[in-house]
């Protein structure tokens, strides 16, 4: 396999040196943290870690987690499967656009979805006075509060549950169905005995999935929660900091390593879970079942329909609304309807001018950066032994996995004094939050990559070996080309989910440093409701687009690699 | 247990007639293979069966309840048959006893009965000490066992399989040949075998329906399908044979020695009737032909251990193929005497 050894040696060393510095780069902010979390344990009761679990506010925080991101993950539960199972198994026709717009949910940001349905609700909401149902003035904002998290979190989070169980259903050869029918089952049986059972371990694990999300979101409980002083543990640790800065980096490290705990908890179980629905099922899959609805079709589609209308549509078109009116409380009508939101937001506000040049940098530039190293490193990894393959991308996954608030406190810790050497400070620049962007992404640009050059045939590339390619001319004109579509795609997600991102940046940003989901946030707090609206119907319609553009990318991608295809 | 009744059978896939008009009676009881190449629409034929298709035109009865037309459908489930899968089929999450008592719980089978029932199933396959085990722990022939106990268990009145031993070795399939012929015996049941392979068809059934690009060709039992194939296309799918043109004779009858010897003496131009001669009926006469005599040349031989498969090729270029004790020279000149033929039709 090492034709000239001189060559293939030097290029294989380059490239293991390229993935020890990105499995460094990805433990570093995680075991800085757990350094600064577990710091003087010796001395005892004053010790960070200590004092946060001896403080009631962390304890009223995490049974505030866990209660909206438990019944959150319920809600998601129940709407994910009913969408998969339906979707995937029966005969409803529009297949394709009830995927895509039950999975475009997921990639609004939580802080769009958030404010989208405070507009939908509450006295001051310009569509329900546009229609005159608007409640009297004073009565509360139903959604500020735990109910309300939990609904939103539920819906953000339901496409994770769709996933794992539309994935897991593709996958149940139809003849299993068919053996248990021609057995004498009937339809509901046939659901019991062996659809549920063959299918339980995803619906498993896309719960646990939709619970760590839920447990990391922040855009949802910040919205919602901090008005009526209601704290998760990511909006607490925002809370200290806003309020004392670096001061207490130690104890939040230490509340950070609590959720961290937690969610990874999560993860391993769902891990377990991904791993025992591995049935190593034979048979034709790829075609599932068509369940015939016969005369329910119509009342199923009415069904879907009407769910998808309430939690996508209606709060769009209150967001739109909130957009065209010149102040919240006002009803939208022909004569008060303006653009003016628009002209300020593009036009005046020097902020939002720079949130999105900031956001465009941030996220362009990590999608290139990480599209540059995904593709050597995707093809070192895939050299590598099985196991040692598998811990490389679970230490890789791991800024991804962990709630991004953990994520951003162990990025101050770590560039919180000026780099060594360099004498470089990142902290409180852009640069910070880039550096927190590429460790959490490299993941979302690996995994197409990974994907794709597993399927390729090694065999091309062994034809260019014997036709005397050298390694970096075989990556180059054979690897490169063929992989391309999977890396593109990989960059295209990268972008899509850092120029929304709010979670990291919200604790890393600073004035002049804003990003697109800090701006919505900020015009938020200060009351401007409609600007913000103006602005989130703008990432609206950007993320809609992106997605389509994936969309038609999809069909020269190995599957999987656009979650709202098939 | 119960005969079933195909009338003018149709399945279209959009412009494509997977089946075509396909229409025959099976006794009950009765084993049957549906033969014919890849492609023919034979799955097809079985799924409507079991009632995963529906029809697109034609009817199918079951003793005498209509089971599909294109107005009517009775649900699978409400068939009462039995199917042994090419994947098998067999479900993940239950364990060997449990996948083979499943269709008794559907029927509401409990407490000692179905305990008894389930073993005996499993002795019948030889499987009983595998009773615990999961799918995933068993060998091939093993989950080929169980698809067939489960098959067992409940007293279906048509069993189906789709080339249910193209996933097995050699070895292993002519011991499941063995035992699906057991199985039959025992159980009576109808039974429709899906294959492709001619020799497992003529191993197992009563009779054999030859179907070609979703049109039956030819519905009989195999030793008539192997004596008096109907066309030329039949005749060189099933067993050894060639095929010669002749002068006399009409399709559908078999001829004579002299008669064959005297179509095939005319000249080429008057000879219009396909004629299929198989090698038994050809005797090889190494001894130097004198003028009278029909003779070929010796092309090629094969060693087949009992017997040499001689080709040979006639003087006009036809070739023949004949069994021969010893070996012959390679291009050694023989005298022939052809003993019968039978009159094919031409194909469609
Ligand atoms: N669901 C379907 N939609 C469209 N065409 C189909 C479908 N199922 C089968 N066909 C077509 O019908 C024809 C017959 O298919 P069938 O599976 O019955 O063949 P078969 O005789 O079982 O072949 P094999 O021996 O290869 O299994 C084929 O041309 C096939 O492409
Ligand atoms: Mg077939």
């Amino acid at each position: 396999m090492s034709p000239s050894l001189t060559q293939g040696s030097q290029h294989r060393w380059l490239l293991t040196l390229l993935t020890l510095t990105v499995v460094l780069l990805s433990l570093a902010p995680s075991l800085r943290l757990l350094v600064e979390a577990l710091s003087d344990l010796t001395q005892g009761g004053n010790a960070p870690l200590w004092r946060v679990l001896q403080s009631a506010s962390t304890w009223r925080a995490l049974s505030h987690s866990l209660y909206t991101s438990g019944l959150g993950m319920l809600i998601a539960l129940a709407l994910g499967s009913l969408f998969a199972f339906v979707i995937t198994l029966t005969d409803i026709r529009g297949k394709a656009w009830l995927v895509f717009c039950f999975m475009l949910p997921m990639m609004i940001p939580p802080q769009v979805t958030a404010l989208s349905w405070l507009q939908l609700f509450g006295p001051a909401s310009p569509l329900l006075k546009s229609i005159g149902m608007a409640p009297p003035l004073g009565s509360p904002q139903p959604l500020y509060s735990a109910e309300g998290i939990t609904l939103l979190l539920g819906i953000q989070s339901a496409p994770l549950v769709f996933l794992a169980l539309r994935t897991s259903l593709l996958s149940l050869p139809r003849e299993l169905v068919e053996a248990a029918r021609i057995s004498g089952a009937r339809q509901n049986q046939v659901w019991r005995h062996i659809v549920l059972p063959v299918t339980r371990s995803g619906l498993v694990a896309g719960s646990a999935m939709a619970f760590i999300s839920s447990l990391g979101n922040f855009g949802i409980p910040a919205m919602l929660g901090i008005p009526a002083g209601y704290y998760v543990l990511p909006t607490l640790i925002y809370q200290r900091m806003a309020s004392f800065g670096t001061g207490v980096l130690a104890e939040m490290a230490a509340l950070s390593l609590l959720i961290g705990v937690l969610a990874l908890a999560g993860v391993a179980l769902q891990q377990h879970w991904m791993g025992r629905s591995r049935f190593g099922l034979v048979g034709h899959s790829g075609r599932a079942h068509d369940f015939s609805l016969g005369r329910f079709r119509a009342l199923v589609t009415v069904l879907l329909v009407s769910v998808l209308l309430v939690i996508l549509v209606a709060p769009l078109v209150a967001l739109v609304v909130s957009s065209l009116v010149p102040a919240m409380g006002v009803p939208l009508n022909a004569d008060t309807a303006t653009l003016n939101a628009y002209h300020e937001v593009i036009g005046r506000q020097g902020a939002t001018w720079r949130a999105m040049r900031n956001s465009f940098w941030l996220a362009g530039g990590a999608a290139v950066v990480l599209m540059l190293c995904s593709l050597p490193l995707a093809y070192r990894l895939q050299r590598l032994p099985a196991r040692l393959q598998n811990l490389t991308l679970s230490i890789i996954e791991l800024p991804y996995a962990l709630p991004g608030v953990v994520l951003a406190i162990a990025c101050i810790l770590l560039f919180v004094r000026p780099l060594p050497i360099i004498n470089v400070a990142l902290y409180g620049t852009l640069g910070l939050i880039f550096v927190a962007y590429l460790a959490r992404f490299l993941v979302v640009c690996l995994k197409p990559v990974s994907a794709s050059l597993a399927q390729l045939d090694p065999s091309l590339e062994e034809a260019a070996q014997l036709a005397g390619a050298g390694p970096w001319r075989r990556l180059s004109t054979i690897v490169m080309p063929l992989i391309a579509p999977a890396l593109f795609a990989g960059g295209l997600l990268v972008f899509l989910l850092a120029v929304n991102e709010l979670t990291v940046s919200a604790l890393l940003w600073s004035a002049g440093n804003e990003t697109l989901g800090v701006l919505i946030f900020n015009l938020d707090e200060g009351g401007e409701s409609v600007l913000a609206s103006a602005v989130s119907v703008l990432v609206v319609l950007m993320v809609a687009s992106l997605m389509l553009s994936l969309s038609l990318l999809a069909p020269r991608l190995p599957k999987g690699v656009v979650p709202w295809q098939g | 247990m119960a005969g079933l009744t195909l009338k003018q059978v149709t399945k279209q896939f959009g412009e494509h007639k997977a089946v075509d008009g396909l229409s025959l009676t099976v006794e009950p009881g009765e084993f049957v293979a549906l033969l014919g190449p890849s492609g023919c629409g034979k799955t097809t034929m079985l799924r409507m069966l079991a009632g995963f298709e529906q029809v697109s035109g034609g009817e199918i009865h079951l003793g005498d309840q209509l089971l599909a037309s294109e107005q009517h459908h009775v649900l699978p489930e409400q068939r009462n048959m039995a199917m042994v899968f090419q994947s098998y089929a067999l479900w993940p999450h239950m364990s060997v006893a449990d996948n083979v008592g499943y269709p008794l719980k559907l029927r509401g089978v409990r407490g000692a009965d179905y305990q008894r029932r389930v073993e005996q199933a499993l002795s019948l396959v030889a499987l009983e000490p595998y009773a615990q085990r999961t799918p995933q722990d068993l060998s091939g022939g093993q989950r080929q066992r169980v698809a067939l106990a489960r098959c067992l268990v409940t007293d279906p009145s048509v069993v189906l399989l789709d080339e249910p031993l193209a996933n097995l070795d050699r070895h292993l399939r002519a011991s499941m040949e063995h035992s699906f012929a057991d199985f039959h015996r025992r159980t009576e049941a109808t039974m429709v075998y899906v294959t492709h392979d001619q020799s497992e068809a003529m191993a197992l059934a009563d009779r054999i329906a030859v179907m070609q690009a979703g049109k039956l060709v030819q519905w009989a039992t195999p030793e008539t399908l192997y004596r008096e194939p109907r066309t030329s296309w039949v005749a060189s799918f099933i067993g050894q044979g060639s095929q010669l043109m002749i002068s006399t004779g009409a399709p559908g009858r078999r001829l004579g020695g002299n008669e064959l010897m005297q179509g095939l003496a005319s000249p080429a131009a008057q000879r219009h009737q396909a004629v299929l001669v198989r090698p038994e009926h050809i005797q090889v006469h190494p001894e130097a032909p004198s003028e009278q005599d029909l003779t070929a040349r010796v092309e090629r031989q094969t060693f087949r251990g009992e017997r040499y498969e001689i080709h040979l090729r006639m003087q006009g270029g036809e070739t023949l193929l004949a069994y021969h004790p010893h070996a012959l020279k390679l291009g050694q000149q023989v005298a022939l005497t052809l003993l019968e033929g039978w009159c094919l039709e031409p194909d469609q």
